[in-house]
């Protein structure tokens, strides 16, 4: 029998700014990077993530959805500063992060991020306990704090710690490597997760274990998730709010509802058309969209979806759509969303 | 070795306005008794055990099932793609009447590609880097048909715009690192279809790309499919995916087909305990405040498989008999089987 | 199972209710690796063998053996079996049994000591130039390049022609030729590494450079060079015993297998199976080495 301990409060002494301070505020963020084998001296940059801005509030799931080379990948990178932007702002729990408010060691602690799961997501020459471990461990817990703590958690994400506490990765399954995965995220009890595909390479039933996972430690734990995936239906499930990227750029963003019942956006339209029923009955006659999302290597001016936009006109060629404020924090960045609203 | 009853599935083909005369057509692909293993230093991997199906022509058949279920290796060992030192395969295969698993190795190249093709879900591991897109597909129908270069141009030209890709000619020339994903994709399912198969397979050709090019790839290919008049069997873990493409559905588990059907049949009205769990644990818009129905456990490990049916220990109606023997594929209604002892009592 | 602050059921993974064979205790890296040599009896055998040569030489003192030094003109170049000398005797009469054994130890001591530093220093250097990457990789990477354009044998008799004669000279002339491979092995790894998640996951723990190093980087890269160096083991035997016979190496009387292949080749047409003697210790040794390294490259592949 395993009994776990729960130190849910009704306050948080963590929480700085109380609760109507975001956990995360984005400003502007950019980052672009130098195409890599193109001509030497080539000014040819992929605009990976290109003037986002956004916020997250405390407890909630933001989800990020977009296809390969939106930069949805980039932007948790950058969030998590694995890589450096390129500028904008970064603020959590009002303390903008690389000042004295939030430096780096303390917004480690603060947030933290899991993986994909696949073969390299843990050291395959470490014990699983040793893994989830090392982040105490760098953070100055004793080795027999830093074994407690790794137990604890395995418990916590459902692994019974004396059958697998010395185990090594290749001894798991990949659900049960994602339990780890997720284990490792929590050791430095974090406020806010970020979740890369988290779910994504895992078959249909260990997918849905790992998604109640998800949900169960978000209320425990009162955790605060960036959920990133390609899959509409997941993000759906899991999260409140929802932010559409294409070519490095925000589309969309608002209340997950919302944006699945009444998409403004025509790329958020086309995505979710693209969605696959499960029944044989409502089959999918024509492609809502032709082509590929192409790679954002200097963008042309305008909006960045007009090559693949059934609604685009000439004036989608020469401005650039901003990001508007519509009604319950909605916004859109389409010329034409009003217009388009009932297309 | 366990006895399993063929599914017969009948000869109709469709939109075939002969009402009251049954034609007799005989199936396109047949696997018997199929069993595949791998024999590795430190363990033997029972990777199909006693497979058995008819694929008639032009019917897609989609494999589902999780990783590990058996269902690429099943498709793999028909057209003989298996390493052969560490594998161990018994059993039928017959494809267009040749029985693959009794040819010679010049036999099976000649049988690759003019009667089975083979399409993967990452292109750049089946189109060779160094040549062009014309130049691979020209080869190929120069390997297997007698045409001048000219001529095996104008089909290779043909053949790009026949899988829809744009401004084809100058495509002809490209190297299949200047294609994006989706256009790779076309391109090798053009390389495919170069000699005109009777057979294609497909191992989950449309997994790794974005949502926006898997819908675009799935319906020209079951275009494809209908103008070429090929059988097909589609091999995915995405339930969407056989929704949107299939005629018949096999679920797969632990290497065994445990149902087989129509995909209406399979998906709207499944029978086996694990299709329906499958089913229900799939995401597709449940409340967001509740747990999601889970099947508890991991996938069978297929180094150990347990005695009885294979899937009883995630079983929520598992009984004691399911423990100790193994179920066979039982009819539940016409052309519609699944592996369970349970599927009179189960509503 | 409950949880009793929340109430929520938590669910535990644990074997399958049925479970065939209990799943074996669970075993770290090298636990496998040493039970696999283990079921490898042809890689145990050459290890034994090995093990045999080594021993030999450490405690050759003690066996008991003719002094190797002692010349004897009465008795030169007598055939195997003479007696009082198992395996006969030198140009100058002296026991060669006993300066096989002896003669072990400076071959041994130049086939392996050279090949242990190289790997301390190559490996370090690559683990360096792969993890940071950049300025640094060129700079290191570029000083191998330099060396790995002399083929090894030139460049061993090189260094220790400059250095001089004698066993430490050669110890460093054979370390310095090892290291530029070792490097590279130990670089091109850890590259592919770095680009692994569980690094990133470390970095996001704001773990540091060197911290990730030793724990996440240093214990993969190890096989890698381990099966390269084990391998490399019989070139530094065959080379040091190469230096040895051009008089680069030991010096007389010393004995050293190389130097005694070059100092009984002149007695060929008198006793030619004495005289390949030394030749037969660098061959056996040598050969040993490879297939230890086989084993260890079989045994460590964790996909075969």
């Amino acid at each position: 029998m395993f009994l776990v301990d729960t130190t849910s409060t009704a306050t948080d002494e963590r929480d700085v700014g109380g609760a109507a301070q975001p956990m995360l505020i984005v400003r502007d963020l950019k980052k672009h990077f130098a195409v890599r084998g193109a001509a030497v001296r080539s000014t040819a940059r992929v605009h990976a993530v290109d003037g986002v801005s956004f916020t997250v509030a405390k407890g909630e799931t933001l989800g990020v959805v977009g296809e390969s080379g939106c930069g949805k990948s980039t932007l948790g990178k950058l969030l998590m500063h694995l890589i450096d932007a390129d500028s904008g702002e970064l603020i959590f729990d009002g303390g903008a992060i690389g000042t004295r408010d939030m430096p780096l060691t303390q917004l480690r602690r603060n947030l933290q991020m899991v993986f994909q799961d696949s073969s390299s997501s843990l050291n395959p020459r470490l014990s699983i306990e040793t893994s989830i471990a090392y982040g105490p461990r760098v953070h100055g817990a004793s080795a027999s704090e830093a074994k407690a703590k790794a137990r604890d958690l395995l418990v916590r994400v459902g692994l019974r710690p004396d059958i697998f506490a010395g185990r090594y990765p290749h001894e798991l399954s990949g659900g049960q490597k994602q339990r780890v995965n997720i284990a490792r995220a929590l050791a430095l009890d974090p406020r806010m997760i970020i979740l890369d595909e988290s779910v994504s390479a895992l078959d249909k039933s260990v997918e849905a274990q790992v998604l109640n996972l998800l949900r169960r430690l978000r209320e425990d734990l009162r955790l605060t998730y960036i959920f990133i995936s390609h899959d509409l239906n997941v993000v759906q499930y899991i999260s409140d709010r929802v932010l559409v990227m294409y070519m490095g750029k925000i589309v969309e963003i608002g209340a997950v509802d919302e944006i699945y019942r009444r998409p403004r956006h025509p790329y958020t339209k086309a995505l979710l058309r693209s969605r696959l029923s499960s029944s044989p009955d409502e089959r999918i006659k024509l492609a809502p969209l032709t082509g590929d999302p192409p790679n954002p290597i200097n963008p042309p001016p305008g909006c960045r979806f007009r090559a693949r936009c059934p609604h685009a006109r000439d004036l989608c060629a020469t401005a650039e759509p901003v990001l508007e404020d519509g009604a319950t924090g909605r916004k859109v960045a389409c010329h034409f969303a009003e217009e388009l609203a009932d297309a | 070795m366990r006895n399993l009853q063929t599914t017969s599935v009948a000869p109709v083909a469709k939109d075939m306005p002969l009402a009251g005369k049954i034609p007799v057509v005989s199936p396109l692909a047949r696997v018997k008794d199929l069993n595949v293993q791998f024999r590795s230093r430190d363990a033997t991997v029972h990777a199909v055990n006693g497979v058995s199906f008819d694929l008639m022509p032009r019917d897609v058949l989609c494999i589902i099932g999780e990783s590990g279920s058996g269902k690429s290796v099943t498709m793999k060992s028909m057209m003989r793609l298996l390493p052969p030192k560490k594998t161990v395969m018994t059993g039928e295969i017959e494809v267009n009447g040749h029985k693959v698993l009794d040819l010679s190795e010049r036999q099976i190249r000649h049988l690759r590609g003019a009667e089975i093709s083979m399409i993967f879900q990452e292109p750049m591991t089946a189109l060779d880097p160094v040549y062009t897109i014309g130049r691979q597909i020209t080869e190929a129908i120069r390997a297997h048909e007698p045409v001048t270069t000219s001529e095996a141009r104008r089909r290779a030209l043909e053949l790009l715009e026949l899988v829809r890709i744009p401004s084809a000619v100058s495509r002809l020339d490209a190297y299949p690192h200047e294609l994006s994903g989706g256009l790779r994709q076309r391109a090798m399912i053009a390389v495919a279809l170069s000699c005109k198969p009777k057979l294609l397979l497909a191992d989950e050709p449309t997994t790794a790309l974005d949502a926006t090019v898997q819908i675009q790839v799935l319906v020209l290919l079951r275009q494809l499919q209908d103008e070429l008049g090929m059988g097909v069997i589609f091999v995915t873990h995405d339930i969407g995916v056989a929704a949107q493409i299939a005629d018949k559905i096999a679920v797969m588990y632990a290497g065994e087909i445990v149902e087989f059907g129509s995909a209406r049949d399979v998906l709207v009205n499944p029978a086996h305990p694990y299709t329906r769990a499958m089913l229900a644990s799939t995401v597709h818009g449940q409340a967001r405040d509740a747990d999601l129905p889970v099947i508890p456990g991991d996938p069978a490990d297929l180094r150990r498989l347990v005695a009885g049916c294979r899937f009883a220990p995630r079983c929520g109606v598992s009984k004691s008999l399911c423990l100790e023997r193994a179920p066979s594929l039982v009819g539940v209604a016409a052309h519609h089987d699944a592996a369970c002892h349970l599927i009179n009592s189960l509503t | 199972m409950t949880d009793i602050t929340t109430g929520n059921t938590i669910t535990f993974q644990g074997p399958p209710a049925v479970s065939g064979g209990a799943e074996a205790r669970s075993r770290g890296y090298w636990a496998g690796v040493a039970r696999r040599l283990r079921h490898d009896r042809f890689t145990l055998f050459f290890l034994a063998l090995a093990l045999l040569i080594i021993l030999g030489a450490l405690i050759a003192p003690w066996l008991g053996l003719p002094d190797p030094f002692q010349t004897s003109m009465a008795r030169r170049l007598k055939p195997i079996g003479f007696k009082g000398h198992l395996l006969g005797t030198d140009e100058l009469g002296r026991d060669l049994f006993s300066r096989l054994v002896y003669g072990g130890r400076t071959s041994l001591l130049l086939g392996i000591v050279p090949v242990v530093l190289a790997t301390l220093i190559g490996g370090l250097l690559g683990v360096v130039a792969g993890f940071f990457g950049r300025g640094v990789n060129m700079l290191i990477m570029r000083v191998m390049d330099v060396f790995y354009a002399f083929p090894s044998v030139l460049l061993a008799v090189a260094i220790s022609g400059t250095l001089g004669g004698g066993i430490l000279n050669g110890l460093i002339a054979l370390t310095l030729v090892f290291i530029p491979s070792l490097c590279r092995i130990a670089e091109s790894a850890t590259v592919q590494i770095r680009a692994l998640d569980y690094i990133e996951a470390a970095r996001a723990t704001g773990a540091s450079n060197w911290s990730i190093i030793r724990t996440h980087v240093i214990g993969n890269v190890l096989t890698p060079v381990v099966v390269y160096a084990s391998s490399l083991i019989s070139v530094a035997v065959l080379l040091g015993a190469g230096l040895s016979f051009l008089g680069l190496g030991v010096e007389p009387p010393t004995p050293d297998w190389g130097q005694m292949l070059s100092s009984l080749r002149q007695s060929i047409y008198v006793q030619p199976l004495i005289c390949a003697l030394p030749g037969l210790a660098i061959f056996l040794t040598s050969l040993s080495f490879n297939f230890i390294s086989d084993g260890l490259r079989r045994a460590m592949d964790v996909k075969a």
